[in-house]
């Protein structure tokens, strides 16, 4: 069984990798002692949920559930107001991970910016009067998979509430119910970006015979969504039907947004795209 | 994979494959990966998606080498005898700080004997390179600090024979000094080892560019060839050659101009005085130092008619009609002059067989290059990847019942203790290298023996998979085996076997 794994990218980033964990760090400031203490901190993170695995891939209902690891507890509160819909704290695990990493990089040194890249679900760390500029990349190929084609940026001043960016659709490892190419959430946080991506992506949705569907665990032995129905293959869809599944994972998005849960969201199927949240949303500087 | 092969062997619900690469214990379908991407399972057997490097002997000498390329063969099922196969540690990963078994440990039967390969990835922070520049330029004085990009990354060591040497790396750099030192260190390293070209400072000396297996650059000059020696040396291998056929003959050299009749090479075949007298200081007789200034010209001077460098011709001693050959010790230059009844050279048409020596001056000046060894010390933990008892491992290896290699590559193991080795990275594939950010290089080794010496020195046997499960492997890369690199399997059978 391998253990943690850590190696300097260009740009002077810093990869940790352990298992399914794939981190990308950066930070300005005093380096060093960051990258230090976010590999300290890395040690023993992915054992630590393995531990309580079994509770974080049971659907959250009634009652709070009793996490103890701090990633844990991240994923549990990201999850909690989402409770009225089927999720588990898993849908929160990537945004968790990097809120608590980047938690242990900033503690106690004073960083300019700083992020924990985990796979797409973003921290972020602000000094007053720093800024971020955050690429935005949501388009996808028929198949789901994504371009890596940029159509915006996120600038993310430190005067805004947002500390967390996710984005949730077919491309990535984890499995959709939906079928957006990819949603785009700002949030507080990562775990809160993340699990409202995930299920805003979730609610772009249609019922067409084009888009094929399997048992979740046919697709993924382990998946904590069980035998619900997720997304395996999405055919031609006309552009009534794209805007349609956009306006129902919009709407799922305003409500969160009007709850407080989320900055703004962009999401995007086919070339079509829905902003939700105005002036926050990540869109800024979109190409369109 | 060792151990995760093991378990996937004994896997069996319904082709589902529990992998144990890391604590979460993915539970994967055949044709599925595992949550990192990073394990599939196929066919039943978890297997790594990263690349690994296999290369492939031609079963024949001088058969022609053909490089299999990536999926390119189902190796698994073949009828046809296999080639032989050499599992390299580049792509292996590594099982640091080593507690548990080295990620391949690959059995193959060789010539009828059970042969093993531990294959593993060694994190080296006590590794340095020492490269050797074949010029006799000066590139900076002995001791003096080696940079790159400013920062301190190594020293000039003892310069050799028509080479300088500079060592660079180390673990005081890279983990000694300062966090960009190490960083520019390591890097610096990564791609000198890498054989890529680097670009060098020396205090108090010149700049360098340096790529393993490539000509230097100094101060952006583009060294072509070795100097055959020293203009001495020249006069002491092709004495006795222009014995006869010429009377006296000057070997123009920015370090030591040799003087034939003066030179105890001419003196020794009994030559007559000639009486030209060259500029420059004499350091013992027949060999002058700088006899012009350091340049583009003959020998490394800056001279481009070579009788500015004659001072005077000695009436008393010289005679008309004596016969000079003046020449460069690259051969690259040469004039021929016989003197008039005025005692004054005068330019004439080169004898056969003083031209003939000329030229084979030329054919003993081999090409200026740049060599890049890579020296590490596997004597450490790594060890325990291949042994419950790790000074087994040196002393089999120092018993040479044990071959270490580095991508394949012939490892020199000093004498003394550990396994300190050194390797010529230019026989090491392509991008063999890596780092972590300790920093600290990564480096692919590879311990190759019989399979009863693996077990005698303690080796974790029961990690032992033959080599077709590493065949199967989903990602595999290919390579022709390098035919100058001696076949590592060779260890384990006799040499009259061979």
């Amino acid at each position: 069984m391998s253990g943690p794994v850590a190696a300097m990218l260009p740009g002077g980033r810093l990869h940790l990798q352990h298992g399914p964990i794939d981190l990308v760090v950066g930070a300005h400031g005093n380096v060093r002692r960051a990258f230090a203490q976010i590999e300290a901190a890395f040690r023993g993170v992915l054992e630590g949920l393995v531990g309580e695995l079994a509770l974080l891939r049971a659907p959250v209902r009634e009652d709070y559930p009793q996490a103890h690891g701090p990633v844990a507890r991240r994923m549990v509160a990201a999850v909690w107001p989402h409770r009225k819909v089927f999720v588990t704290p898993m849908a929160a695990v990537a945004g968790a991970v990097a809120d608590e990493m980047l938690a242990a990089m900033v503690a106690g040194i004073d960083l300019d910016r700083a992020y924990v890249n985990d796979g797409g679900d973003i921290a972020i760390h602000l000094a007053p009067g720093q800024a971020l500029r955050v690429g935005v990349a949501g388009k996808a190929d028929i198949d789901g998979d994504p371009t890596g084609e940029l159509d915006g940026f996120a600038a993310i001043p430190f005067a805004s509430p947002v500390r967390g960016i996710a984005t949730s659709g077919r491309g990535g490892r984890s499995l959709s119910l939906g079928i957006a190419d990819a949603v785009t959430v700002l949030a507080r946080d990562a775990a809160a970006a993340d699990a409202a991506a995930t299920l805003i992506a979730n609610a772009v949705d249609i019922d067409r015979p084009a888009i094929r569907r399997l048992p979740a665990h046919a697709v993924r032995e382990d998946s904590d969504l069980g035998d619900i129905p997720v997304t395996v293959a999405v055919g031609d869809l006309d552009e009534r039907d794209i805007a349609a599944a956009l306006d129902n994972g919009a709407a799922a998005a305003r409500r969160m947004l009007s709850r407080g849960l989320i900055c703004g969201a962009l999401l995007q199927l086919r070339g079509q795209r829905r902003v939700v949240g105005g002036a926050s949303a990540p869109v800024a500087a979109a190409a369109d | 994979m060792s151990e995760a092969t093991a378990q996937a062997a004994e896997a069996g619900e319904s082709g589902i494959v529990r992998c144990d690469a890391c604590p979460v214990l993915c539970r994967i379908r055949e044709g599925k990966t595992g949550a990192c991407d990073r394990y599939a399972n196929v066919g039943g057997v978890l297997t790594r998606t990263d690349p690994l490097l296999l290369a492939e002997r031609a079963v024949g000498r001088n058969a022609p080498l053909v490089p299999f390329l990536e999926g390119s063969q189902n190796w698994a099922g073949e009828i046809a005898p296999r080639p032989p196969v050499f599992v390299t540690g580049v792509g292996a990963g590594t099982t640091y700080p080593d507690y548990k078994p080295a990620p391949f440990i690959v059995s193959q039967q060789y010539q009828g004997v059970d042969t093993v390969t531990v294959v593993t990835e060694g994190i080296f922070s006590y590794c340095s390179v020492k490269v050797k520049i074949d010029t006799d330029r000066h590139v900076g004085p002995e001791q003096a600090t080696v940079t790159c990009q400013g920062e301190p990354v190594g020293h000039v060591m003892t310069a050799e024979y028509g080479s300088q040497m500079l060592s660079l790396g180390g673990v005081r750099h890279l983990t000694g000094g300062g966090k960009r030192e190490g960083t520019v260190t390591c890097d610096l390293m990564l791609k000198l080892c890498n054989k890529e070209a680097v670009e060098l400072a020396v205090e108090g000396g010149a700049k360098l560019t340096v790529q393993a297996g490539k000509p230097p650059v100094i101060d952006s000059h583009r060294e072509e060839r070795m100097r055959v020696g020293c203009g001495s040396a020249t006069i002491g291998m092709f004495a006795r050659q222009w014995f006869g056929h010429a009377d006296e003959v000057i070997v123009v050299d920015d370090h030591i101009t040799g003087v034939l009749s003066e030179h105890q090479a001419g003196r020794y075949l009994d030559m007559k005085p000639a009486g030209i007298r060259v500029r420059g200081r004499k350091s013992t007789p027949g060999r002058y130092f700088q006899v012009a200034n350091p340049g583009a010209g003959w020998g490394g001077t800056d001279i481009t008619d070579p009788l500015t460098i004659v001072e005077k011709i000695d009436p008393k001693t010289a005679w008309p009609g004596l016969r000079l050959l003046m020449v460069s010790t690259t051969g690259e230059e040469s004039a021929y002059f016989i003197l008039d009844d005025k005692l004054k050279p005068v330019p004439a048409p080169m004898p056969a067989p003083v031209a003939k020596v000329v030229a084979r001056i030329g054919e003993n000046c081999e090409p200026a290059l740049c060599s890049v060894l890579f020296m590490a010390g596997a004597g450490g933990s790594l060890r325990a990847g291949v042994t419950e008892n790790p000074v087994r491992l040196t002393r089999s290896v120092r018993d040479r019942l044990t071959r270490v290699t580095l991508g394949g590559a012939p490892a020199y193991v000093w004498p003394g203790g550990g396994i300190t080795v050194m390797v010529d990275v230019t026989r090491m594939p392509d991008r063999s290298f890596g780092h972590v950010p300790t920093p600290a290089l990564v480096a692919p080794i590879e311990f190759t023996m019989r399979l009863s010496d693996y077990a005698e020195l303690g080796g974790h046997i029961e990690s032992v998979v033959p080599v077709e499960r590493v065949l199967g492997e989903a990602r595999r890369r290919g390579g022709a085996w390098r035919e100058d690199n001696p076949w590592p399997l060779d260890v384990a059978v006799p040499e009259a076997a061979r």
